[in-house]
C-alpha cells in the first residue's frame, strides 16, 4: 500500500518543477485539452467555420489597407499569402495567450476542490489553439495553390517555428494566468496587447520595412522572429529571416519561460486561497 | 509496527483577514509598494506587526490515522474542518507543521468538480474521473457500473445541462464513489440528493470502508451518519483540537459545548459570513418545557450597508435531521436594509413548542446582497419533558420520534 509517501508542508523559496508528477498527470492534461476542444464551438450556429472566418476576413482587410492603400512592399510575393503566412502564428499566439491567461480563473472550482499540478491548466489552454491553427493551415494550402506559390521541402521547417510560437504563448500564458489569479487587471491588459500586437508585429507588412539599425530592438517582440520564420518557410529564400534578430526573439522567449515558470510555481501555493 | 497512513504533526494555517479577491488590485499593491519605498527613505519603514491582521484557521493540529480507520471530523462552522481536509488534499498549503500521507488520496470536497454543462454524461464521466485521479482504462472498466449506480442509462449521451438536478448529483457522486483510493476524504456530500439516494451513498461509504478496508476521513454535521460510519472522532473548535476519541464521547462533548456556549445566554460575536455578525441569538426559557411557549431574540450587525432578503432559523435534531424552520422574512416581501447604525433586531415566539424532550441544534439560513449561506450549530436548545397528564409513565423519548402532538381522544371503555 504505502508505495509512496507524500510530505505536506510549507514550501519556501524557489520551487522546482516536478516533472515526474507532471508525467503522472499526463492523461488529465489530454482530457482537459479534449474538453476545451469539444466545447469550443458548441451551441454556435456556424460552429468551426468561425475558426476559418476570422483569419480570412483579417487577411482581406490587411491586404486592402497595407497593400492597396498603403502600397507597402511585398518582395514580389502575392500580398494575401504574405499576410496569411503571418496570421497563422500570430492568431495562434493571440488565441493561446488569451485562453491561457483566463484559464486558471475559469477553473476556479477545480482548483479549490481537487489537487493536481496547476501547470497543466494553462498548458492545455495553449494546446486548444492548435485546432484553429490546423484549420488555417488548410486555408493556407488552398491559397498557395491558388496563387501559384511553390511547395518546397522548407515547409517542414514550419514545425520548428511553430514550436517556438507554442513556447512563446505558453511562457506568456504562465505569467498572465498566475497574475490573473491575484490581479484581475490582466483581463483588460491582454485584449490590449492582442490588438496592439497585431499592428506592432510584422503581420500586415514585412519586417524589411523596419530600418536596419532598429531591427535588433524590433526582435525583442518575440513574435517577430516567429513570423519572419513562417514567411521564409512559405514564401521562399527572398524572405530569409534576419537570424541575429531571430536569436534575440528566442532568448527573450527563454527568459519569459524560465521567469514565468518560477513565478507560477511560487504563486501556485496560494492559488486556492486567493482565487 | 506499521506506520499510520496519515500522520499530522503540528499543522497550522494562517489567513490574512480580508484577503479576498475584488479589493485586491494591482493598483493597491503598487500604491503599497510606493509608500513602502517612501518609508524606507524617510526611515519610518517597519514590518507590519502581523498579529492583528492574521487569523489562525488551524493551529497545533496533531493526530494519526491508522489504515482502514474511518475518522469523523466534527465542529461548528468555521472550526477549521474544511481547511484541514484541504491541506491533506494538497489544495492549500499549511503555514507551519507537516503531514505525511502514505497512499493515494481522493477528496470529495464537492461532487461534480470539473463537470461541464455542454458535455454529455458519458464525456463528463471520463473527464471527472480523470480530474479525480482515475486512469482512462480504470474509468472504461467501471463505466457501466457508474452509469447503473447513477440510474441515468437513458440519458448518458445527453448534455448534462439538460439533466434534472437530482440526476446531475447522482451522476457526479457515482463517479466519485467508484474511485479506489487508499484514503477517501468526504465533506458533506450527504447534504445532496433525496433521502433514498443518501442512503445509497451511506451504504457505498460503508462498503468502501468495511469491505475494502479503506481509510475514510468524513466531515459532516449529520451526527447519525457520523455515528453509523466512524470509529473515532476528532472534535475541532476554533482551529484547535478540542477532543479526539470514541464517537459517542466526542459527540456528547460537542453537543454539551453547543448548549453551554455564550450564544445561548445572549451576547456573542458570531460571524455570519464576511459581512454580517450575529450579536445575539437567545432562546428563553432554555431549557423549555415541551408544549410551552419559547421566545427568541436575534440581533445581527452588518460591517457595511447591506440588505437581507432571506433569514430563517433552522432547527435540527441531535442527529442532524431538520425538524423545521422559522421563516423571518419581512411579511411585506421587502428585504431588511441594514447599516452600521441600524442593526437588525428581531424578537418572536414559538407557540406551544411541539417537540419531544431532548436537545435540538439551532442554525441560521441567511441571504444578503453579497452571499447566501447555511450556518449550522450556532446554539442549541434543550426541551424538557412536560409533566404527564395521565396516570401512565410516558414512553421513552427514543420511541416517540420528534413531534409531540397535542391530541385528545375518547374511548367507549371507561371503567
Amino acid at each position: 500500500m504505502a508505495d509512496y509517501e507524500r510530505v505536506i508542508k510549507a514550501r519556501k523559496g524557489i520551487v522546482s518543477i516536478d516533472f515526474a508528477e507532471l508525467w503522472r498527470y499526463r492523461e488529465l492534461f489530454l482530457f482537459l485539452t479534449w474538453r476545451d476542444i469539444l466545447v469550443r464551438y458548441k451551441q454556435t450556429y456556424i460552429g468551426v467555420t468561425w475558426a476559418a472566418l476570422q483569419p480570412l476576413l483579417t487577411m482581406v482587410i490587411f491586404t486592402a489597407i497595407f497593400s492597396l492603400v498603403g502600397k507597402f512592399p511585398s518582395n514580389g510575393a502575392p500580398y494575401p499569402v504574405l499576410v496569411f503566412a503571418a496570421l497563422l502564428p500570430w492568431q495562434f499566439f493571440a488565441n493561446a495567450m488569451t485562453e491561457s491567461s483566463q484559464s486558471l480563473v475559469a477553473s476556479e472550482r477545480m482548483i479549490t476542490k481537487v489537487y493536481f499540478p496547476r501547470l497543466i491548466i494553462p498548458a492545455s489552454a495553449v494546446m486548444t489553439g492548435i485546432v484553429d491553427l490546423l484549420i488555417s493551415v488548410l486555408i493556407l494550402i488552398a491559397m498557395m495553390w491558388g496563387f501559384n506559390v511553390p511547395f518546397t521541402p522548407r515547409l517542414l521547417m514550419l514545425l520548428l517555428f511553430f514550436v517556438v510560437a507554442f513556447i512563446a504563448a505558453f511562457s506568456v500564458g504562465l505569467w498572465f494566468s498566475a497574475l490573473n489569479v491575484r490581479y484581475r487587471d490582466v483581463k483588460y491588459i491582454v485584449p490590449f496587447i492582442v490588438r496592439m500586437g497585431m499592428y506592432i508585429s510584422p503581420v500586415g507588412f514585412i519586417s524589411d520595412v523596419v530600418p536596419e539599425r532598429y531591427r535588433f530592438l524590433y526582435n525583442l517582440n518575440p513574435m517577430v522572429g516567429v513570423i519572419d520564420g513562417f514567411r521564409w518557410c512559405i514564401l521562399g529564400a527572398r524572405f530569409e529571416p534576419y537570424w541575429e534578430g531571430f536569436l534575440v526573439s528566442v532568448v527573450v522567449i527563454i527568459i519569459l519561460l524560465i521567469t514565468g515558470a518560477i513565478y507560477f510555481r511560487s504563486m501556485e501555493r496560494t492559488f486556492a486561497d486567493v482565487i | 509496527m506499521e506506520k499510520p497512513i496519515i500522520s499530522v504533526q503540528g499543522i497550522g494555517k494562517r489567513y490574512r483577514i480580508g484577503q479576498t479577491l475584488g479589493n485586491d488590485t494591482l493598483r493597491d499593491h503598487i500604491t503599497e509598494l510606493v509608500s513602502a519605498v517612501g518609508k524606507i527613505f524617510t526611515g519610518r519603514w517597519q514590518r507590519k506587526s502581523a498579529n492583528d491582521e492574521y487569523i489562525w484557521a488551524l493551529k497545533d493540529i496533531t493526530f494519526d490515522v491508522e489504515a482502514g480507520e474511518v475518522l469523523g471530523i466534527i465542529g461548528r462552522n468555521g472550526a477549521g474542518k474544511s481547511t484541514l481536509l484541504k491541506i491533506l488534499s494538497q489544495i492549500t498549503e499549511p503555514t507551519e507543521g507537516e503531514a505525511y500521507v502514505r497512499g493515494r488520496l481522493a477528496s470529495l470536497l464537492e461532487v461534480g468538480t470539473g463537470f461541464h454543462q455542454e458535455l454529455t454524461g458519458r464525456e463528463n464521466i471520463f473527464l471527472n474521473g480523470a480530474i479525480l485521479g482515475m486512469s482512462k482504462s480504470e474509468i472504461s472498466k467501471k463505466f457501466d457500473e457508474i452509469v447503473a449506480f447513477a440510474e441515468v442509462e437513458k440519458f448518458i449521451d445527453t448534455p448534462v445541462k439538460r439533466y434534472s438536478s437530482g440526476m446531475y448529483v447522482r451522476l457526479a457522486f457515482a463517479v466519485a464513489a467508484h474511485l479506489e483510493p487508499e484514503i477517501l476524504v468526504v465533506d458533506e456530500v450527504l447534504a445532496v440528493g433525496d433521502a433514498a439516494f443518501q442512503n445509497k451513498c451511506l451504504g457505498k461509504m460503508q462498503e468502501v470502508s468495511r469491505g475494502y478496508g479503506r481509510t475514510v476521513l468524513f466531515v459532516s454535521h449529520n451526527m447519525s451518519a457520523i455515528q453509523t460510519l466512524c470509529g473515532r472522532v476528532v472534535y475541532l473548535n476554533q482551529g484547535r483540537i478540542k477532543g479526539i476519541g470514541p464517537v459517542q464521547e466526542q459527540i456528547t462533548a460537542y453537543l454539551r459545548d453547543l448548549k453551554g456556549d455564550g450564544v445561548s445566554t445572549g451576547e456573542t460575536n458570531y460571524p455570519l459570513g464576511e459581512v454580517l455578525t450575529l450579536k445575539n441569538l437567545k432562546f428563553s426559557p432554555n431549557p423549555v418545557v415541551s408544549g410551552s411557549d419559547i421566545n427568541f431574540d436575534i440581533r445581527i450587525e452588518p460591517k457595511k450597508e447591506t440588505s437581507i432578503s432571506d433569514l430563517q432559523i433552522l432547527i435540527y435534531s441531535v442527529y442532524g435531521v431538520r425538524v423545521g424552520i422559522i421563516d423571518l422574512r419581512r411579511p411585506d416581501g421587502k428585504p431588511y436594509i441594514l447599516n452600521q447604525n441600524k442593526p437588525l433586531k428581531i424578537n418572536g415566539k414559538i407557540k406551544s413548542l411541539p417537540l419531544v424532550e431532548g436537545d435540538y441544534r439551532i442554525g441560521l439560513y441567511v441571504s444578503c446582497k453579497e452571499y447566501y449561506r447555511d450556518i449550522y450549530d450556532i446554539t442549541a436548545i434543550t426541551v424538557a419533558a412536560k409533566p404527564s397528564s395521565t396516570a401512565n409513565i410516558p414512553c421513552k423519548p427514543i420511541y416517540r420520534g420528534i413531534v409531540e402532538f397535542n391530541s385528545t381522544f375518547e374511548s367507549n371503555i371507561n371503567d
